[in-house]
């Protein structure tokens, strides 16, 4: 059967509005818990009242954003199984177990303490609540963690095989799959650059009252705070997103070939594209500026290897659908005569090609029947959006050496106790408060888009995982989230303002001492 | 450790616990929700009804999510063909979740009657649909899917949101209803300022009068009216995972399985008794009252899942495709791994969850949150 390419498209449209919808709260839930939890450990060590009202503060936007956190996520784990029944028919085996550890083990955590986080603060100790805020940022890190073991494993399907009696993937070592090495590297890249955020978010308020004249012993302190916390997270935002660059290059060498519109393999070590413009249809970037040897050292970590260029990969897919075509052939032997020892054998020395021949079901009902066209379209199907990745990656590192530079810069000004003296500076903490959000999105277009056609990479072209549904349902589930996300949109950004633009003062936190709990910070209010 | 077979069992009770653990913990707050305008007559009193169940009701809803997770990491298929087959009912179920921790956060921050009222309205019609969707899900479920396989085991459903609406599944629908009102009221009588508790407990005795009622006329019209599905031929306990290797016969009894293991009836039983022991106990021992309305809602989903087994998803349309518990399964290696992470995680879950509530004890008065909302 031939798969409807609208339902296709539609569904794909559906599951990148509703992840990077979701991903705009995410990273920020984040960040910003590991704010909350120095500030309100200081508070504990301290015992200074600013210190607490400062994470009363904060936690009031932050209990906003991890509602659409939570929200947004139901979504995503309804997604795979409303648009794309197949795919999670097919890598259940091992996709699904991440997911349910990560309920167990992280999202249980962060739900059931949140309550106690918002109103328990005058029902059990400091160190208790302290503990509580602690173990909140804990679970959200360790709710990142096992959904990157999953993401990670669609970039780098590791311990697992192809059963054709289940026609599914079913695991073989799950240890591969959880210490994934692209696992751990996303892991790290991904809260960093969360953590980034959050600093970032503190920041530009904190900065936005300086600005004001308001709060201010209160917002130097928080700046202090973002600042130190800030520099090390984009520190390691960028060295750690240096490794897993390099680990896309042993792994996934077609989308680091798209990502540096490397068209042909260069000698090594191969320069670096700082700019060009890459032109799709024949095959070449123009006006190119490179920086000699710098792409071959990143992405091989040597002089001498070379790294293969687009046209030299889709000649290899072109071999691998060969070989696939005859991998399908032999499951589909076996689906007849179970035990037919030579086709069980051919499928054996094979399998790892088996998703190459799939990659064909786009163009012929049965693989086996292709004509050479085909398999060529099939090959060049291989090639993500060049011009596109190329962008996102180049926009991407920028802002995180920006980031580098701010918060270096940030942390100079706070350690010399000058955050507030020159006004340029706050305006530009101020204005730089959508950079993160942009990064974070650009990352997640480099590693989802540029590991198309496929959904897991070589092993399930990503238009074979849709359920069998309609275009018309999945348009209408697509306008209703649209429609409805918007606006929740519209809500969210206006209590963030209100409450931003109340401010500790207005909201009567700060200066005050230890108050009763305030309408705004319970949710019912 | 385990063989295939076992693992398998284990799963499928497994599965049961984690929606008896949603129909129990989320359900009490659908319910608290869905009554808000009728047991809260003003925005204090239903102040008082959110504030019983806010601090808990986010960790309530994991329960949910890790039913849904475990079916998609144990019951691959389960998972895939019932969210992609009752696409509608689904996105429902999935727009009613979403509205809730936006609701619970958002409804406090302006303060505007009107805002909250709106909010109130979110919430109860969120909870309303939960309910009544979960129950005639497991309704159809009894009436078979109109789903088959093709040989690369992709499904293909035949069928719209409106063939979902026959009237056993609505009946089905009306019993979870009744049944999470009832727990809800069971809730509410132990939790809200006593002026509200006193409402509770009456709509309390009359749903959970309804819900027996209800369930006793379901389970007649199972076994008189809706032919059952049973495995034909040998059945194969431990073999692959693959739908299409068994063959079904349809027009048995889907109480069969209550003849051949009488220790099922336990299930009903403890339905019913429960139900009784709601009516004794919800105007006079809070605690025990809201226990009795959990056994009630375990008792029942309990009896549904016993006379299914070992079907998961029986088909109407090819009715060998239908899944069953020997062969809609994860392999043997993640049922384990999964069973090993569920073993350990799940009771330091329940260890914290038992902290919480313990910390937030106690009946939310209408003083406190006067008290606690006095500067507006």
């Amino acid at each position: 059967m031939i798969i409807d390419a609208d339902v296709v498209t539609l569904s794909r449209l559906q599951f990148a509005l509703t992840a990077m919808y979701h991903f705009l709260f995410v990273p920020l839930t984040l960040g910003l818990v590991w704010m909350l939890a120095i500030m309100e450990s200081v508070y504990v060590m301290t015992g200074r009242e600013v210190w607490k009202q400062m994470v009363r503060f904060w936690g009031v936007l932050f209990g906003i954003n991890f509602a659409m956190g939570v929200a947004t996520g139901v979504t995503m784990e309804f997604q795979f199984g409303m648009n794309w029944a197949y795919y999670s028919h097919y890598v259940g085996d091992i996709f699904g177990a991440p997911l349910a550890i990560e309920g167990l083990m992280a999202f249980f955590l962060e739900a059931t303490l949140i309550g106690v986080f918002f109103m328990g603060w005058d029902r059990i100790s400091r160190i208790k609540h302290l503990l509580v805020t602690w173990f909140l940022a804990l679970g959200t890190s360790l709710s990142a963690l096992w959904i990157l073991v999953a993401n990670a494993w669609m970039q780098h399907p590791v311990g697992s095989e192809f059963n054709p009696t289940t026609m599914r993937m079913e695991v073989t070592s799950f240890s591969e799959v959880f210490f994934n090495p692209v696992a751990q590297e996303k892991f790290v890249h991904t809260v960093s650059a969360g953590y980034v955020l959050g600093a970032m978010f503190v920041l530009s308020i904190s900065a936005w009252y300086l600005l004001r004249g308001r709060n201010v012993d209160f917002a130097k302190r928080s700046m202090t705070v973002a600042a130190s916390f800030g520099l090390a997270a984009a520190l390691s935002v960028v060295v750690l997103g240096d490794a897993s660059g390099y680990t896309v290059s042993l792994n996934q060498k077609m989308k680091m070939a798209a990502i540096e519109a490397m068209w042909h393999t260069e000698p090594a070590p191969a320069p670096f594209t700082v700019f060009g413009l890459p032109d799709v249809q024949r095959r070449s970037t123009d006006y190119a500026v490179k920086i000699p040897w710098v792409m071959g050292l990143i992405g091989t970590r040597s002089i001498d290897e070379t790294m293969p260029g687009i046209a030299e990969l889709v000649e290899t897919a072109k071999g691998r659908i060969g070989t696939g075509i005859q991998a399908y052939d032999a499951m589909l032997v076996l689906r007849q005569d179970r035990n037919n020892a030579k086709a069980r054998a051919t499928l054996a020395a094979h399998d790892k090609d088996l998703g190459y021949a799939l990659l064909l079901k786009k163009y012929v009902d049965d693989p086996r029947q292709a004509t050479p066209a085909d398999i060529q379209k099939a090959a060049d199907s291989t090639i993500p959006n060049v011009p596109v990745l190329f962008w996102a990656f180049r926009i991407m590192v920028g802002c995180g050496f920006y980031f580098i530079a701010l918060f270096a810069f940030s942390f100079w000004k706070a350690s010399t106790r000058k955050l507030d003296t020159q006004r340029w500076y706050l305006r530009l903490a101020l204005w730089s408060l959508p950079l993160p959000w942009v990064a974070i999105e650009l990352g997640w277009v480099v590693a989802e888009y540029g590991r198309q056609p496929w959904a897991i990479e070589g092993v399930l072209p990503t238009a074979l995982g849709v359920s069998s549904v309609s275009a018309g349902q999945v348009m209408t589930s697509l306008g209703g989230f649209v429609l409805f996300y918007t606006a929740l949109a519209v809500v969210d950004v206006f209590l963030m303002l209100k409450f931003v633009r109340k401010g500790p003062d207005g909201l009567g936190i700060w200066p005050s001492t230890d108050g009763p709990l305030l309408p705004a910070e319970r949710g019912l209010g | 450790m385990f063989d295939y077979e076992s693992l398998r069992v284990i799963w499928w009770a497994l599965l049961g616990t984690l929606l008896i653990g949603f129909a129990i913990m989320d359900g009490f707050d659908f319910g608290v929700a869905a009554l808000l305008k009728l047991l809260g007559r003003d925005n204090e009193e239903r102040q008082v009804l959110l504030e019983g169940i806010e601090p808990t009701w986010e960790g309530n809803q994991v329960w949910f999510i890790l039913a849904g997770g475990a079916a998609f990491a144990a019951w691959p298929m389960l998972y895939a063909v019932s969210f992609s087959g009752m696409y509608f009912a689904i996105a429902l179920v999935l727009l009613a979740l979403i509205l809730r921790p936006v609701g619970f956060n958002f409804r406090g921050k302006i303060h505007d009657p009107r805002w909250a009222s709106l909010w109130d309205w979110v919430l109860s019609g969120s909870g309303l649909v939960v309910m009544l969707v979960a129950g005639v899900a497991f309704g159809n479920l009894f009436l078979g899917l109109p789903f088959r396989f093709d040989g690369d085991l992709r499904m293909s459903w035949q069928g719209s949101f409106f063939d979902l609406l026959h009237p056993f599944a609505l009946l089905c629908g009306l019993v979870s209803l009744a049944m999470l009102l009832a727990h809800g009221s069971c809730f509410a009588a132990m939790k809200a300022d006593h002026a509200i508790a006193a409402r509770a407990v009456v709509v309390g005795r009359w749903t959970t009068l309804l819900f027996a009622v209800l369930y006793v006329l379901a389970g007649v019209w199972l076994a008189w009216g809706i032919p059952g599905h049973a495995i034909a031929g040998p059945v194969v306990t431990d073999g692959p995972a693959n739908p299409l290797f068994k063959q079904v016969a349809v027009g048995g009894s889907w109480f069969a399985g209550y003849m051949q293991y009488p220790w099922f009836w336990l299930a009903p039983l403890l339905a019913l008794a429960s139900a009784v022991g709601v009516q004794a106990l919800i105007g006079r021992r809070s605690l025990a009252g809201f226990i009795a309305s959990s056994l009630m809602v375990g008792g029942t989903i309990a009896s549904a899942g016993f006379a299914l087994f070992p079907f998961l998803l029986p088909s109407s349309l090819d009715p060998r495709s239908g899944l069953t518990v020997w062969d809609a399964s994860s392999s043997r290696g993640t049922l384990q791994l999964m069973l090993l992470a569920t073993a350990v995680l799940l009771p330091i879950v329940m260890l914290y969850t038992g902290w919480v509530y313990r910390v937030m004890r106690g009946r939310v008065t209408l003083e406190q949150v006067r008290k606690a909302h006095g500067g507006y």
